[in-house]
């Protein structure tokens, strides 16, 4: 049977709730690029942090129910946006490797719930197919339009570089900025591009979640970026959503787009500023519209 | 005033010899207690015993000492340590086995925030098979202080607003799939 698809594709639970211009922005933009992109059918929730905290027998057979059930469809590639998606596919398929016990009770499991053993499955991220698959030179090429002027520091947050992750290098990732330079992006060197935002401590012990994330958004600030580009929907939320909270905390006047590094390229490719979900951001709104709204004039110049 | 000292015979260094058996914490017996953990955590600054002191204490058997504490919540899983760690000693493994034994003797900080969380987040994916944002929120304000409703009051406006917030259950159609997971009684005190 010949796959219909080149990727599949996991969303995850956050793309379908406060993340869901992270999932927009992406089909989106494969859609410009002519990738065609597959759901993973019936796929469950990874786990992620939590559920690894309460059963890690249970937390790693949930993880490979998504990647047999991936394994069933064929298609080799499996593409996992969220940062803890993406970290929980690929920690279990090492657990599985690594350790005798634990493929045991996932072949288990696997095989009671009537799914495939687990096999050579690649789950991806979305950065490393833009940058491997598709490349730096092509995208060059492919874009129609550029940021003028805009200066933006790309941030990847902790799980897509370590320690499971082959993304990019954990302690210096250049990729992200590459790709925003071929887009027309200007990028800021910014230290901070790997150090954690909190996770869900912004819901849990709200005011050092709130901190951290302070601290982010104000070295992006210092090093004289206007936007942050994330790549996972927990980092954007973080960062997005407690803007407003940071400025009566600290009086100081943040207000910043924290995009995705799909709706920045797919802008750039040709992407509609809705069907990127540019519409969604909360902070630093003006300056998303002023940028992304496409003018006619300036349309011209490319 | 509480003790500050402990003795030798409260230790459990059985527990303590257990640990290079769950995957990831293999090398946790040579620690070098160089303190590097403890420097790239983005999180130390706001816990009371460092990754360090976590690692001697597990090491040295007070088993209490660490379960009770902070620390072990406050770990956000960001991996920065167990990449740096000079003996390869995957602590943030340490710290998620820490987490599942607190739970499962019922050892943690009572309506502390990020175990309700967890607990409310394992129960939602395993009865359903996917996690709805909003109802494990909601669930663990309502187990822990009611009242912090309020104060996510104007975030939660802002994600309605930019249809970022869904009130909306979610599961997997193969339900059925999720009964041969261990049993939850099993997993759970």
């Amino acid at each position: 049977m010949q796959p219909a698809a080149k990727y599949l594709y996991y969303p995850g639970c956050s793309l379908r709730g406060t993340g869901i211009a992270y999932e927009e922005s992406l089909l989106t933009t494969f859609r410009l690029l002519e990738i065609p992109l597959e759901e993973l059918s019936d796929w469950n929730c990874c786990g992620a942090t939590a559920y690894m905290s309460v059963s890690e027998a249970s937390a790693t057979m949930l993880a490979a129910r998504n990647l047999a059930l991936a394994r069933q469809t064929g298609v080799k590639d499996l593409i996992a946006p969220c940062n803890a998606c993406y970290l929980a596919l690929r920690k279990t398929q090492k657990m599985v490797a690594q350790y005798p016990q634990v493929e045991q009770e996932v072949g288990q499991f696997l095989q009671q719930a009537g799914l495939p053993s687990l096999d050579s499955v690649q789950v991806r991220h979305p950065l490393d197919v833009l940058y491997c698959d598709i490349g730096v030179k092509r995208l060059r090429e492919l874009t129609v339009r550029r940021l003028q002027g805009v200066r933006m520091a790309s941030y990847y947050g902790c799980q897509a570089v370590r320690p499971y992750g082959e993304v990019d290098d954990p302690h210096e990732p250049t990729r992200m900025d590459e790709i925003l330079r071929a887009v027309g992006v200007e990028v800021v060197e910014y230290p901070l591009k790997t150090k954690c935002c909190g996770g869900s401590l912004t819901g849990t012990i709200h005011d050092v979640g709130v901190r951290l994330n302070y601290i982010l958004l104000k070295e992006a600030q210092r090093r004289g970026a206007q936007a942050i580009v994330t790549i996972c929907p927990l980092c954007q939320f973080n960062l997005d959503a407690y803007q407003s909270k940071i400025r009566k905390q600290t009086g100081e006047p943040i207000d910043m787009p924290i995009l995705y590094l799909t709706q920045v390229v797919g802008w750039a490719l040709g992407g509609d500023f809705r069907e990127l979900g540019l519409h969604r951001a909360i902070s630093g709104r003006k300056l998303v519209e002023q940028w992304f709204t496409v003018r006619k004039e300036a349309e011209t110049y490319v | 005033m509480e003790r500050q000292i402990r003795y030798q015979r409260e230790a459990d260094l059985a527990w303590a010899h257990s640990f290079p058996q769950n995957p990831g914490c293999e090398r946790l017996l040579s620690c070098i207690q160089c303190g590097t953990c403890s420097a790239t955590c983005p999180l130390a600054l706001y816990m009371d015993l460092t990754p360090r002191q976590v690692i001697a204490l597990v090491r040295e058997g007070f088993r209490e000492d660490v379960l009770r504490s902070k620390t072990i919540w406050l770990c956000a899983s960001c991996y920065a340590c167990a990449v740096e760690c000079p003996q390869n000693i995957s602590i943030t493994d340490v710290m998620y086995r820490l987490k599942r034994e607190a739970i499962a003797s019922g050892i943690y900080p009572k309506r502390f925030p990020i175990p309700v969380l967890a607990r409310e987040f394992y129960e939602m994916v395993r009865r359903r098979g996917r996690n709805s944002e909003f109802w494990v929120v909601f669930w663990m304000a309502m187990r822990t202080n009611p009242l912090v409703l309020l104060s996510m009051a104007r975030t939660g406006w802002e994600l309605w607003r930019t249809g970022r917030m869904s009130l909306r259950l979610r599961g997997i159609q193969r339900r059925g799939d999720l009964q041969y997971l261990p049993a939850a009684s099993k997993e759970v005190d």
